[in-house]
């Protein structure tokens, strides 16, 4: 882990330093923001680590906790919301059995989130399954999807 | 032969997600081995193009053969093999394939200025946007205007910030170039946050040099070295393109030191939002580039004056910035006769919801809605009839069909209590509940407000809670009332834009739509039947034949039936999610 983190280290000791594209490249690396990353930068850069904390915290796409080895976005943009899209959360959720207030599953198998809006309206609803976008989602094509993940 | 043969393929968002590349692959894999002469390959090029709008029709491809033009709808890779058979070489087009009226009249009323090189030309290349003329007016602007000139210009295009609040574009920048500082600021605000809106990560994707040679413009004329541009995390391939873009202009000496030896510096660097709703407020996004948490900070000054590191910035909308080349080549006068009186020029929706043709689009600004939704998108889906539009997204209002006819521009929408916002268009008809849509907002601020001033962040969620209470068939007499109140208290005492426009939902579906709150709070009934806790699911025995596929999809076992006997929904069990209606085939299910 200190092998990777020294050289995210270098790349921001030569552009000027931003905790927001550190973290950025923190969980590109790892997937999430382990706690002992942002302790070993606070000390490196001489930063609180209360400051990594809040950054984290208040931006969305960070994530303090690992992640599921499949990652489900389901967008609940206006158009995604007006053609059903909380619908195929709830399902999802129940589906692959994760308990409410939680997003990922035991197995760490699947993770599942929402996204504000893809910016794909002409075709929602809107799911993305690991980085792929997909349009036009049914229940039936979206399980079908995930089964196959 | 000897023929000019073009191949654009779309790769949008949309397109990709449709199966984009894999077509384009397969044109470049098969056309060569299509037993075609090699001269003739050589006057074939086949590439990407941007969105041109019409998502749900994608893939779209054009064949244009010695200018003449032939557009698919629809396309996947396995038709590949027949559109070069026949149209290619056999020079027959496939009519079957060919797109229909519905995309004809999706283009009919539209002007493209801002996607005019959308779908026509490869973003990903440099060359193509210099051969569609791009280039010029930063050329002529850095080598033949003063900064005064420049501003002089946009100012009398009337051109106003298409992010939403419509400040005017020239006098934005009169007022950095007025401050004498050597560093200097320019962002472009890629954030496009609106849940139901893409215009700019389409114009970022889709013609990404045209939004740097604005800044380009833009930088020379209030006299910035630095600039900026903001995406959200969530446009992967709009920040790949700009990168993409912008390391292109370094190479051609159109960014970096003395920029086509005309004398001006200009740096251009990407920077990526990571999820934050409010960081399309200026202060907040700028704190976020700063590397901290986007939080707004008070107006004290405007950021022409001290704005990021607290030097003059200059912040614009992506579409503002992609604007500014044409105006700087063909002129204001050129660019004011789109428009209105009070504004000029063009604007790019993101028309969705229940229309038709759902896309992107982009019209004169003072057409008229019902020609927007009727013209261009071809009107309601499945014949029902239109309730509402909402544009502006969380920050807006919902129009109801009879004021269709006021005409498209920042002060009518305004008048009747919506705004312009960043475009989003969501067309609502009769099976959407309004007060669920103002829920649906408000769950959505509530949820992005950045808790720093206490009328959003209290606010918003005692507003949530009211709205819950109501859908749930909990709402009390005086509720509506108590939405107003506490609606104009929030508008008046929050910090941000986010916390003063965010009851607008809220007080135009009271405005328009009183009597859909009041038959939830007095009847406890859903007019539209969305919301859950009002409305009950049966089935109907004389239709149902008892074929059994409500009780294979039901998540919760709440049917219960013989095959071939009509079946029965048990209410406790229920859990009111819909699929049943959804699959029943013979309408036997019940909604109410």
């Amino acid at each position: 882990m200190e092998e990777i983190l020294e050289k995210i280290l270098k790349n921001h000791i030569k552009g000027e330093c931003n905790i927001i594209s550190l973290l950025q490249e923190v969980q590109e690396a790892f997937g999430y923001i382990p706690e002992k990353a942002a302790h070993w930068f606070s000390k490196k850069l001489d930063i609180p680590a209360s400051r990594f904390y809040g950054v984290a915290t208040f931006y969305t796409q960070f994530h303090l906790k690992p992640r599921g080895e499949n990652v489900v976005t389901v967008c609940r943009g206006t158009a995604c919301h007006v053609k059903g899209s909380e619908r195929l959360l709830n399902r999802l959720l129940i589906e692959l059995g994760i308990p409410h207030g939680e997003d990922t599953t035991d197995d760490l198998k699947f993770t599942v989130e929402k996204v504000n809006c893809v910016g794909a309206c002409g075709i929602a609803p809107v799911v993305i399954l690991n980085k792929k976008v997909h349009g036009k989602m049914t229940l039936d094509k979206l399980m079908k999807d995930i089964k196959k993940a | 032969m000897n023929k000019e043969i073009e191949i654009k393929v779309c790769t949008g968002t949309g397109g990709i997600a449709a199966g984009g590349k894999e077509v384009l692959s397969t044109f470049k894999k098969t056309l060569p081995s299509a037993g075609i002469e090699a001269t003739f390959l050589e006057n074939c090029s086949i590439h990407k193009v941007g969105c041109r709008g019409f998502c749900s029709k994608d893939v779209l491809v054009d064949i244009v053969i010695d200018g003449e033009k032939t557009t698919y709808e629809n396309i996947k890779p396995d038709m590949v093999d027949r559109i070069i058979n026949e149209h290619i070489i056999g020079g027959n087009p496939i009519a079957e394939w060919t797109v229909g009226e519905a995309y004809n009249n999706f283009h009919k009323k539209q002007k493209k200025v801002v996607l005019s090189h959308c779908g026509e030309i490869d973003p990903e290349d440099i060359n193509a946007y210099i051969t569609a003329g791009g280039y010029e007016a930063a050329k002529k602007a850095l080598t033949s205007m003063r900064p005064e000139k420049i501003i002089e210009v946009v100012s009398a295009s009337k051109l106003r910030g298409r992010g939403g609040a419509g400040f005017p574009t020239g006098l934005k920048w009169e007022l950095s170039l007025k401050i004498k500082s050597e560093v200097k600021y320019i962002i472009c605000n890629g954030d496009e946050g609106d849940p139901g809106a893409f215009m700019d990560r389409s114009v970022m994707e889709g013609d990404p040099h045209s939004v740097i040679e604005g800044m380009i413009i833009c930088a020379k004329a209030t006299m910035s070295k630095y600039g900026f541009i903001y995406v959200r995390a969530e446009y992967p391939l709009a920040v790949k393109r700009l990168q993409m873009a912008i390391d292109q202009c370094y190479e051609a000496g159109l960014l970096g030191k003395n920029i086509l030896g005309a004398g001006s510096d200009f740096d251009l660097k990407i920077f990526q939002g990571a999820g934050a709703f409010v960081c399309g407020e200026a202060t907040a996004l700028m704190r976020s580039i700063e590397g901290k948490r986007g939080m707004p900070t008070p107006k004290l000054w405007r950021s022409a004056v001290k704005g990021l590191w607290g030097k003059p910035t200059v912040l614009n909308n992506v579409e503002t910035f992609a604007n500014v080349p044409q105006i700087i080549l063909k002129g204001a006068d050129w660019f004011r006769h789109f428009g209105t009186e009070r504004s000029g020029g063009t604007k790019v929706f993101a028309l969705t919801g229940k229309v038709k043709n759902a896309g992107l689009i982009e019209v004169p600004l003072g057409i008229s809605l019902r020609e927007i939704i009727y013209d261009i998108g071809g009107g309601i889906e499945g014949g029902r009839a239109l309730k509402a539009v909402q544009t502006g997204g969380p920050s807006g209002g919902c129009i109801p069909e009879e004021l269709l006819d006021i005409e498209v521009d920042y002060e009518s929408l305004a008048q009747v209590g919506s705004i312009m916002g960043s475009g989003g268009m969501v067309v609502l008809d009769e099976t959407n509940c309004m007060v669920n849509t103002a829920k649906f907002f408000l769950e959505f601020t509530q949820a992005e407000s950045c808790g720093k001033c206490i009328p959003c962040r209290i606010g918003t969620k005692r507003l949530l809670e009211i709205l819950d209470r109501i859908t749930s068939g909990k709402g009390k007499e005086g509720d509506i009332e108590l939405l107003e109140e506490l609606s104009r208290d929030v508008k008046a005492t929050s910090l941000c834009g986010l916390g003063m426009t965010a009851p607008n939902p809220i007080l135009s579906t009271i405005k328009y739509f009183k009597h859909e709150y009041e038959a939830h709070i007095r009847d406890k009934k859903c007019p539209a039947a969305v919301c859950k806790d009002l409305i009950t699911f049966s089935i109907l025995e004389e239709i149902c034949t008892g074929c059994g596929a409500c009780k294979r999809v039901c998540p919760a076992d709440a049917i219960r039936g013989i095959r071939k006997m009509a079946h029965r929904i048990d209410p406790d069990i229920c859990v009111k999610c819909g699929t049943c209606f959804d699959v029943c085939k013979f309408k036997a299910i019940m909604k109410i």
